[in-house]
């Protein structure tokens, strides 16, 4: 079997990478590129740890293969940050105690920034449904719930400073 | 020394610093048991069984071994035979004999999912098509999946050697049913004799999974000479140690076991499933392998916890006095023996002082991934069955369900049904906590029921290291045997700059591997921050009696005439001399002057865990139409001895009760007539999201646990003991209907609903 030869953008970088056809993107991120902060919890799309953002749109990395990433451009967990400053989710995660193991914690960083790209002023019933789709086994999701509105509350904040 | 009287206002202790290991974790660069790589590392790859009970008649693993880029493929044949041995693993009873049987399958598989074979292969894909060259040819046995079906006496039997242990006459037949727990009290029949009012229930729970989002993983690998490293995800680096050396057969000196971060345990990574079977394929191969499971594997292949059937009867007076109390306890142990049913046996009643008890329980085997421990292993389910029981007993009595359980409260000096008395608890202030709080005097809103339920933990010591080495700057370097699993570098640094006096920011904790720190048990039993949290402070407080007599060296007076306090010696008194206080810096400084490097380690066997107990209180909302329940508001009360972290204490508490109510909602194993998982997978396995869940209130009490230095007590398990009832009791408030069968899913629910509709429909 050949493998394809892919054109992408992560992180804001031109990344190029050869893949087998069968290979999800969330393989190639951990075992091609050494990009191992997104994690494989389920490979089905039901756990949302391996969640990065896809041309602005939240998704799985384990149900898109590799070769999707043509042309796109790809956000995962190490791009959230600019350099040393961390994005405000990743601040008021660690504010609010917000992680315990953080196996799940990068899915969340990337899904909660991807809510936060979309609408600055959510519910906590739209933040909870949201991220329905990232489930952490150890925190009860109380205080990632308050995290993410205490972020969302001081991005507001910045937005009418700026 | 004892903080809790002498110094009453603690610096650090006590607050909320951001945890050492947050930032690795919120950006992605946190090192997990599946992250690691080696040069010229292999993949491992398990062959698991895919009937539920067979007799291996031959394993042919030549094909196999002959496809290009296959290094390695093992069966059971390819590790030493283990005898029967116990060991302790911290929460609950381990057999290597079993352990080995359970890594690798030899000469039976007894569940669905059981490894039976494995290989090494230089890609992923090489390993998945190795694994289909295997052929194994098995003569399939009938199987049992059912607790009450595996103790009948014509029952399919899995073990020929298996005879019930604790049953008088000694058996002859070889049984399912392992062992027998009995544990009784006064004389239950004059109990029930002298009860005015009685009640009864018999509560069936399902087995559910840990469900820690991360799968087990492991690096392995060994040298020609046969020194072996081990990177893996688990609960005890030392366990993970001993379990491969026992296993294999190897000196427990030739492996260094490597703990890398853990992604979530909750009791099920207190054993080993692939590390033997990576660490042989690597000697064979000479080269690493690398070794990670997939979700359906941990499903079908790793322990749950136990599925069970309780029978509870409870007799009182009048007034609400308890005078008998029976509970029969049958839990599900998996493949082989070891459920948790004697901690079961002793918690369901633990938390009340009755005059007459009697408890029965068994420890059943059947087809099913042998059971591995879970958060308060056993409690949860004998205490879904007691606390229903218990708001049962109030609504007959027409009592408030909290005055019932003041009234039958346990206190100090209280005696339990097996054995100990308790001393220095604080159930009593818990429930007052409870009665006090918002919640409980909050009213609630037409439709909705309110249910509260209590549960306790006895909490664990044992043996831990941990050790203090102070910088040339005078910043400090921490570090102890000890996994963290919920953020315990964060409290090992809190009680280390408490002791040294010095901000938390300047104390770096790590957890060492087992070649740089001395023994230390499994993070579980809720045993870390006591157990393990003691020996960094007795190594703290000797690091500040080196640095008084360094202090003391430089002024030239007696070490006695020096004070510390606030990171910086003082001359005591105006007889020790009149001296400039010395910094933890100034002295550090001068290190090599005065004797060289301060640092101290200390290993301890702690002693004294003081136990926790924990009231919840639950709202819900029934939809009469689907028969979904709706959390609406939960608050968890609990007895902390001391918060060290008081935001990692809440986050335990939130965990555990969150993962208590997908137990009491949602969660369970199903099994199709062929004794196969159906469900293995978060789609269908259903744990709790972000959109189930309301935000979770909190409400800590500190009646401190004087055997250790700041008081504290273990948090993390007593949260999972009370959701059930908790749920189950809000549930009988809003429909008047008690449901005794664990999950309480939506399809069962409405059921109940249409069978209480139908005498009103009938009229």
């Amino acid at each position: 079997m050949s493998k394809h030869h892919i054109s992408t953008t992560i992180n804001g970088e031109p990344v190029e990478f050869l893949c087998e056809p069968q290979e999800t993107l969330l393989d190639v991120l951990r075992n091609t590129l050494n990009l191992t902060g997104s994690k494989e919890g389920c490979a089905s799309g039901d756990c949302g740890a391996c969640s990065v953002i896809c041309d602005g749109r939240l998704v799985c990395s384990c149900l898109m293969l590799g070769v999707e990433a043509e042309g796109h451009s790809i956000v995962t967990v190490e791009g959230i940050a600019n350099g040393d400053e961390l994005h405000p989710v990743q601040r008021k995660f660690l504010e609010h105690a917000a992680l315990q193991c953080g196996f799940c914690t990068p899915g969340l960083i990337v899904a909660s920034k991807a809510l936060l790209d979309e609408n600055l002023n959510p519910t906590e019933e739209e933040a909870r449904y949201w991220l329905a789709g990232n489930l952490c086994r150890c925190t009860g999701y109380d205080k990632i719930i308050r995290a993410v509105m205490d972020a969302a509350a001081e991005m507001r904040e910045e937005a009418r400073a700026a | 020394m004892n903080y809790i009287v002498s110094k009453p206002e603690l610096k650090a202790v006590g607050t909320r610093p951001v945890r050492p290991d947050g930032v690795d974790k919120v950006t992605g660069r946190a090192t997990f048991g599946a992250d690691m790589v080696l040069p010229g590392m292999l993949w491992g790859k398990v062959k698991r069984s895919p009937h539920a009970h067979a007799r291996i008649v031959s394993i042919d693993t030549s094909k196999a071994e002959k496809l290009p880029g296959v290094k390695s493929v093992i069966t059971a044949a390819d590790l030493p035979e283990i005898a029967s041995e116990e060991a302790f693993v911290g929460e609950g009873p381990m057999n290597f004999r079993d352990l080995s049987r359970n890594c690798i399958a030899r000469d039976k598989v007894l569940y669905e999912g059981h490894a039976i074979a494995a290989v090494a292969a230089t890609s992923q894909a090489i390993a998945d098509q190795a694994l289909e060259l295997i052929d194994v040819q098995y003569d399939v046995l009938p199987h049992v999946i059912d607790v009450e079906e595996a103790m009948e006496p014509d029952a399919p039997i899995l073990h020929d050697d298996l005879f019930t242990a604790n049953v008088e006459p000694t058996p002859t037949k070889p049984s399912n049913i392992a062992k027998r727990v009995y544990f009784a009290k006064g004389d239950i029949e004059a109990g029930f004799r002298e009860a005015e009012v009685v009640v009864e229930g018999r509560y069936t729970t399902k087995p559910v999974h840990q469900g820690y989002l991360e799968p087990h993983a492991c690096i392995v690998t060994v040298a020609a000479d046969g020194q072996a490293q081990v990177y893996s995800s688990s609960q005890g680096h030392f366990m993970v140690r001993a379990y491969c050396a026992k296993l294999l057969g190897w000196d427990i000196a030739n492996i260094r076991a490597v703990p890398l971060e853990i992604g979530g345990g909750f009791g099920g990574k207190t054993l080993i499933y692939l590390e033997p079977l990576a660490l042989t394929m690597s000697k064979r191969a000479g080269r690493p392998v690398k070794m990670m499971m997939t979700r359906e594997e941990v499903f079908r292949g790793t322990g749950p916890t136990s599925g069970a059937i309780v029978e509870v009867k409870i007799g009182a007076k009048r007034d609400g006095r308890i005078v008998a109390a029976k509970e029969i306890l049958k839990y599900q142990a998996g493949a082989f023996p070891g459920s948790p049913v004697q901690p079961g046996c002793m918690c369901g009643f633990a938390m009340y002082d009755l005059p007459n008890v009697e408890v029965t329980g068994y420890d059943v085997v059947s087809n099913r991934p042998k059971v591995a421990a879970y958060r308060a292993p056993g409690a949860p389910i004998s205490s879904y069955a007691v606390e229903s029981a218990l708001d049962d007993l109030a609504r007959k009595l027409r009592m408030d369900p909290i005055a019932l359980r003041e009234k039958n409260g346990v206190r100090d000096g209280s005696k339990t049904h097996y054995g100990p008395t308790h001393q220095n608890i604080g159930f009593l202030q818990t429930l007052a906590a409870a009665k006090n709080s918002d919640h409980w005097k909050a009213p609630l809103k037409p439709g909705q029921g309110r249910g509260i339920a209590c549960g306790f933990w006895f909490n664990i010591g044992g043996e831990s290291s941990g050790a203090v080495h102070i910088n040339e700057d005078g910043t400090a370097a921490v570090v102890s045997g000890s996994p963290d699993i919920g953020g315990s570098r964060a409290s090992m640094a809190l009680m280390a700059a408490e002791v040294l006096g010095i901000q938390v920011e300047k104390v770096r904790p790590i957890v060492g591997d087992t070649a740089s720190i001395g023994f230390t048990h499994v993070t579980g039993g809720s045993r870390v921050t006591f157990a393990t949290g003691m020996a960094v402070t007795q190594a703290s407080e000797r690091v500040v009696e080196q640095l008084k007599a360094r202090a003391a060296q430089i002024w030239e007076i007696p070490p006695e005439a020096v004070d510390w306090r606030d990171g910086a010696a003082y001359p005591a008194g105006s007889n020790a001399g009149a001296f400039e206080p010395l910094s933890l810096g100034e002295i550090a400084l001068r290190a090599a002057k005065t004797g060289g490097p301060i640092s101290s380690e200390v290993s301890l066997n702690a002693q004294g865990a003081g136990p926790g107990f924990g009231v919840h209180i639950c709202d819900v909302e029934v939809d009469s139409e689907t028969g979904g329940v709706k959390i609406v508001r939960y608050t968890a009360v609990q007895d902390v001895g001391k918060a060290i972290h008081p935001s990692y204490v809440e986050g335990q508490i939130q965990g555990g009760a969150a993962q208590g109510i997908g137990w009491a909602l949602n969660e369970e194993y199903i099994y199709n007539n062929k004794g196969q998982m159906e469900n293995p997978g978060f789609l269908d396995y259903r744990c709790p999201v972000a959109s189930d869940l309301p935000l979770i209130e909190t409400i800590i009490v500190e009646v401190p646990n004087p055997r250790h230095p700041f008081g504290a007590r273990g948090v993390g398990e007593v949260p999972i003991i009370p959701p059930m009832a908790a749920v189950g009791n809000a549930i009988c408030d809003a429909i008047g209907i008690r449901m005794t069968d664990l999950p309480m899913a939506p399809p069962k629910v409405r059921a109940a609903l249409d069978t209480q509709a139908l005498p009103k429909a009938a009229e």
